[in-house]
């Protein structure tokens, strides 16, 4: 098995406020991520396939085709967007790098036919990241 | 698609800088010198490290978090950069009184300390000693998984 992965970055704004709990919670919580304005970040993503390579061409898939698959699943849907307004399928969820992580991989699994999905990173900063696998799939911890 | 079918884990990196001697008590001084090289020199020399932990774990609905990164980064500090940043790990840190302050068990130390966070599970220690040396530990030891 070969694993492939292609970076894109996008930049997008947020802000963390569940309006389930009081104002004085969701500043306990959030901290400075609270603030109803937003703020933004560039986020980096890294996603990466696993498969065999193709024995006529050599590829596990075409990174144009994934670059298209990136182009519109993510960059459309994130790029230059209010993560807590502009996206639906976050809609309802604390837009943390965890939960966006986790709707990139949604959204991507089903796209991709050649190869399948084994990592999304999400980076919000170089400090600050998540990882989605498939439950099964060989993790940092397996 | 069924979410739970998914695991995300949290990473996070910190910085710290401290100085080291690769010095075994149970080696010669010639044979420390061969094995360890410049790494050995008396006087010690540092590195900025850079500390990545990865933990999993539910994503809290209310938060959207695994863990929240408050109570994490303070874990971290008091567990690990207070007593290792601008410290010499072998004259500072009790645990490599005795043993060699490599890269390798550096990871397994900290795993150790940060294995009882008690809001996520550890998955894996990385350390980056220079912009070309990491080191990993996932636990995998007998014993390290809780």
């Amino acid at each position: 098995m070969v694993l492939l992965t292609r970076k894109i970055e996008f930049s997008a704004s947020h802000f963390y406020h569940n309006p389930n709990l009081s104002a004085e919670e969701n500043r306990r919580i959030f901290g400075k991520c609270n603030n109803p304005h937003g703020h933004g970040h560039n986020y980096t993503l890294e996603v990466t396939v696993a498969g065999e390579p193709d024995p006529v061409t050599g590829m596990v898939l075409d990174l144009k085709e994934l670059k298209e698959i990136l182009e519109s699943e993510v960059m459309k849907r994130m790029d230059h967007r209010h993560l807590n307004y502009e996206v639906p399928e976050l809609a309802g969820q604390i837009p943390t790098c965890e939960n966006i992580a986790r709707v990139i991989w949604q959204l991507l699994e089903p796209r991709i036919t050649q190869g399948k999905l084994h990592r999304v990173r999400l980076y919000e900063s170089p400090d600050l990241f998540a990882d989605c696998y498939r439950n099964g799939a060989s993790g940092a911890g397996n | 698609m069924n979410g739970d079918a998914l695991r995300v884990e949290l990473g996070r990196r910190y910085r710290f800088v401290a100085s080291h001697r690769l010095h075994s008590q149970r080696l010669t001084e010639e044979e420390n010198y061969r094995v360890f090289g410049k790494c050995n020199n008396p006087y010690g020399h540092g590195h900025n490290y850079v500390l990545e932990v990865s933990l999993s774990g539910r994503i809290d609905p209310a938060t959207g978090m695994i863990a929240n990164l408050a109570d994490l980064d303070a874990f971290v500090e008091r567990h690990v950069l207070e007593e290792f940043d601008h410290r010499s790990l072998n004259e500072d840190v009790a645990a490599f009184r005795h043993k060699v302050p490599t890269t390798e068990n550096l990871c397994i130390e900290i795993f150790h300390r940060l294995k009882h966070f008690p809001h996520a599970q550890l998955e894996l220690v990385r350390i980056q000693e220079t912009g070309n040396n990491s080191f990993e530990y996932a636990g995998n030891t007998e014993g390290d998984r809780l």
